[in-house]
């Protein structure tokens, strides 16, 4: 028998159907959540207060327009890897995470020796030079911490579908 | 694009209300009419420029699992091997990268055991190796771009 998953009950059944009906977008109707809670035989009360508490507790990180960044002409998309030490990584992660063309930073695992990267960047820009200085400006961050980085970029979109429960 | 898309883009991407009539309020603060907005995101949705409009939902924090995962597959293969893992409706991304490791993709999974899984499919399926890199700590996450 499967063991009870606590973390599924985070959310309840009507919670998961309002994200089924919400994670392609909102309608554009004057009145999208009346819309939406029509649809789902709710309340706008019910689907609104819903809402506003899976904002408050971050399992929604906000409501708003998705920008796509290849199509806005950040056509340069790199993804840059570091291997930095452990001991060093969150402070040094906070720093580069801090750059303003700094899309996301995270903490990786390795797979040492043929990945030994445990810093990950991405940088988007609207030319190779533009990457190639901020590339640049996160190794002057690093200083004597980057022990090796590579850059890897993006030559093809395969799919890109988002979240779908 | 004009002006008042850019402004559009540049305001949107902040905190939508949640209220009765949240278009008509984020218009008058553009000073544009609820109209006018609704027309313009319409727009912006169709000629690609936006990918999406509504709530980003946060994968970990609703009991979730996400992970980045990687595989080095031959040229040859490329594109039977996409099809396959894109074939998974767990995939969420995945982008073609200039390295050996030349297939990134995101799985995002309702149970967080279901990643495993997912993984082990995947490797049989294509019988390559999978590299699963999942977040060990999450230092920047910029939800907006300014254009």
């Amino acid at each position: 028998m499967k063991p009870v998953d606590t973390q599924s009950q985070l959310i309840d059944d009507i919670d998961r159907r309002l994200i089924q009906a919400t994670q392609g977008g909102l309608p554009l109707t004057p009145r999208p959540y009346h819309q939406i809670a029509e649809q789902m035989g709710l309340s706008a009360e019910e689907v609104m207060a819903r809402l506003q508490r899976m904002l408050a507790t971050g399992m929604i990180r906000r409501i708003g327009a998705v920008p796509n960044h290849y199509a806005l002409g950040y056509r340069i998309n790199g993804m840059t890897v570091w291997d930095v030490p452990d001991e060093q990584i969150d402070e040094l992660g906070q720093q580069v995470g801090a750059l303003e063309f700094v899309s996301h930073c995270y903490r990786r695992r390795r797979y040492p020796p043929k990945w030994p990267y445990n810093l990950f960047a991405m940088v988007h820009g609207q030319t190779a030079a533009q990457v190639e200085a901020q590339i640049q400006i996160i190794a002057q961050v690093l200083g004597e911490f980057n022990r090796g980085h590579q850059v890897l970029y993006s030559t093809r979109i395969l799919k890109k579908t988002g979240l779908r429960i | 694009m004009d002006a008042i898309a850019r402004k559009i883009i540049n305001q949107l991407q902040g905190d939508f209300p949640i209220t009765e009539q949240p278009y008509a309020q984020v218009a008058a603060q553009l000073e544009i009419t609820e109209d006018e907005l609704l027309q313009q995101l319409t727009n912006l949705l169709d000629q690609g420029l936006l990918s999406r409009f509504g709530p980003l939902y946060h994968a970990e924090r609703l009991g979730g699992g996400l992970t980045l995962a990687a595989m080095p597959v031959p040229e040859t293969d490329f594109e039977q091997v996409a099809a396959q893992v894109n074939a998974f409706p767990e995939v969420a991304h995945n982008y073609a990268r200039n390295h050996e490791l030349n297939m990134w993709f995101i799985l995002a999974t309702e149970q967080p055991e279901r990643i495993d899984e997912v993984i082990q499919e995947i490797e049989a399926q294509t019988g390559l190796p999978v590299y699963n890199m999942p977040k060990q700590a999450e230092y920047y996450l910029r939800l907006k771009l300014e254009v």
